[in-house]
């Protein structure tokens, strides 16, 4: 059978094999994993499972339930003062991953190009790909603590570049912005004319500052697409429920090829998620308080073991450099030998954007004694196979 | 509550210099505030909580029991000095004053169910105030202090996702 040219073109993912070695692999600590160690909070699974015994088994309306979108509706307000009409400018996608893809393939032509930071999450270049479009990269670096900025953004921008795809705090990074570099960014990206389709999933584990969502910058809410989900927040990643506002005529047109795509997100997720929404907030404090030390604990233990590790902001991953600390050898083949020789899993940094082979995305979304261990291991391995710092 | 303390009655085995690296400050200072706590009582005691199924000795556990106790307030120290006389039995574990239709709820232990029932019948009972007693015994132990007692569920993750 043949293959569209379009997929059989999308590169194939360098790292697949050693995924493959770590998932058949017993008895390893993972610090390799992109979700929470937190079971969904009780309340919202016992929703899920309530609404469930209740016969809440069918479709919903194309956008998600209109009573979820009014409670995320009057939620963004106070939050972030955001102020979307419930009914006309909020769609629930299934995940934040549904939510980009869609984005994507509602505003991109063939031959749009799309402004894509690197390191960044695996799927958003595939998915400007897929929607037709071409990634083009904006390069971040460890010493300026992986920052997109405006003069990275202009230098960037070419002609034929129609939007950019942003993701603050940032996987794998965990950088974020203040609002007084959003600010710079939103200047620059209204002088190109640039649409952001902004992913802001993370946006509830920001520890040093609050988080500013792009659009409720002065200007920008005619050009940004808002993208967040329930996953990281509230630890409902196998809920799969994200959403988008954005506007009125951005989430017509992306609800048309969401309904023809997958109709609705689930009813079990979105009865979930409400009562996220409405009772949630004290548990993602205390999950967020969790990780945070854990973040403090890992940034200081990785720079003790001689990386060199940026401080992220958000989200639950550390972004050290590793290389320099080995004798000759890349990150993925590092990542290899410490999964042989000590059980101790991480993502090497290639998987994220080709100029980061000198890194490791380090998870710290996993147990205290789990990160204590995998330190005492790596600090083994180091000390044994590439001497002492 | 200070941070410090949040992190040891999660897990008292965090040594001052973890508490250190996870709250950004210096171990020297950490340790003083320790020191301080455990000076000063706020920090009472470290233990461990044990799984009384999985103990090697499970055959003979010490018999536990809720009791509940009404009791005549006294003229002046109200019920603080009844249930003192009542808490320093070494057999009372704990010692609650709550409100609705008793006044304290006791955790006793003992060897036996019939040797928590002499307590009952012989030291408190009988006692000046007592006024009634209502003893339950603890059957099975599902979850103490915010921990489960049986084994956690594994953590149904992959092993590695982007």
């Amino acid at each position: 059978m043949e293959i569209s040219k379009i997929v059989d073109d999308l590169p194939p993912s360098g790292i697949r094999a050693f995924f493959d070695l770590v998932l058949g692999m017993k008895d390893v600590i993972s610090l390799g994993v992109g979700e929470p160690d937190f079971a969904t909070p009780w309340n919202i699974r016992e929703k899920a499972i309530y609404a469930l015994e209740q016969g809440y088994t069918c479709y919903t309306s194309n956008k998600g339930m209109p009573e979820l979108r009014k409670d995320l509706c009057l939620f963004l307000k106070e939050k972030y003062g955001m102020d979307y009409d419930w009914d006309l400018e909020i769609l629930m996608t299934i995940g934040g991953s549904e939510a980009m893809d869609v984005a994507c393939r509602t505003v991109l032509n063939p031959g749009d190009k799309v402004l894509v930071h690197e390191p960044c999450f695996v799927a958003y270049a595939p998915l400007v790909r897929l929607a037709g479009g071409v990634p083009v990269p904006i390069v971040t670096v460890a010493e300026e603590g992986f920052k997109v900025t405006p003069q990275k953004i202009a230098k960037a921008w070419q002609k034929g570049v129609k939007a950019m795809i942003f993701n603050y705090p940032c996987n794998p990074t965990g950088t974020s912005y203040t609002r007084a570099e959003l600010l710079a960014i939103a200047k620059v990206v209204k002088k190109y004319n640039i649409l952001v389709l902004s992913d802001e999933v993370y946006d509830e584990l920001t520890y040093d500052f609050e988080h500013v969502p792009l659009s409720t910058l002065p200007g920008m809410r005619e050009r940004v697409i808002y993208m967040n989900g329930f996953s990281k927040a509230y630890a409902m990643t196998g809920f799969r429920l994200g959403w988008v506002c954005g506007p009125e005529k951005v989430i017509a047109a992306m609800n048309k090829v969401h309904q023809y795509t997958i109709m609705c997100a689930p009813i079990t997720s979105q009865m979930a998620a409400r009562e996220a929404i409405r009772n949630g907030a004290k548990d993602v404090q205390v999950m967020k308080r969790e990780y945070n030390r854990r973040r403090n604990f890992i940034v200081t233990s990785l720079n003790e073991l001689g990386f060199s590790c940026h401080e992220p902001q958000g989200a639950f991953y550390a972004f050290p450099k590793v290389t320099h600390r080995l004798k000759g050898m890349t990150s993925l083949e590092f990542a290899k030998d410490l999964l042989e020789k000590e059980k101790v899993a991480l993502v090497p940094g290639n998987a994220f954007g080709s100029h980061c082979a000198d890194h490791v995305r380090i998870s710290y979304a996993s147990s205290y004694d789990n990160l204590k261990e995998a330190v005492a291991r790596m600090k083994r391995y180091l000390e044994k196979y590439h001497g002492k710092s | 509550m200070d941070e410090i303390l949040e992190i040891l009655t999660k897990d008292a085995r965090t040594t001052a210099d973890e508490i250190a690296k996870m709250t950004k400050q210096s171990p020297a200072l950490v340790k003083k505030a320790i020191k301080k706590y455990e000076s000063d009582g706020t920090i009472v005691q470290y233990k461990a909580i044990l799984n009384p199924e999985m103990t090697e000795d499970r055959n003979h556990a010490k018999v536990r029991a809720l009791i509940e106790v009404s009791i005549l307030p006294q003229k002046d120290v109200g019920f603080d000095h009844v249930a003192e006389r009542i808490y320093s039995f070494s057999e009372v574990k704990s010692c609650y004053l709550v409100s609705g239709s008793y006044d304290l709820l006791l955790i006793v232990e003992g060897d036996s169910i019939q040797t928590v029932a002499e307590f009952v019948s012989s030291k408190l009972s009988p006692m000046e105030n007592v006024r009634q007693t209502t003893t339950h015994f603890l059957l099975k132990k599902y979850k103490e202090d915010g921990k489960l007692f049986k084994t956690a569920p594994r953590l149904k993750r992959l092993n590695i996702t982007y």
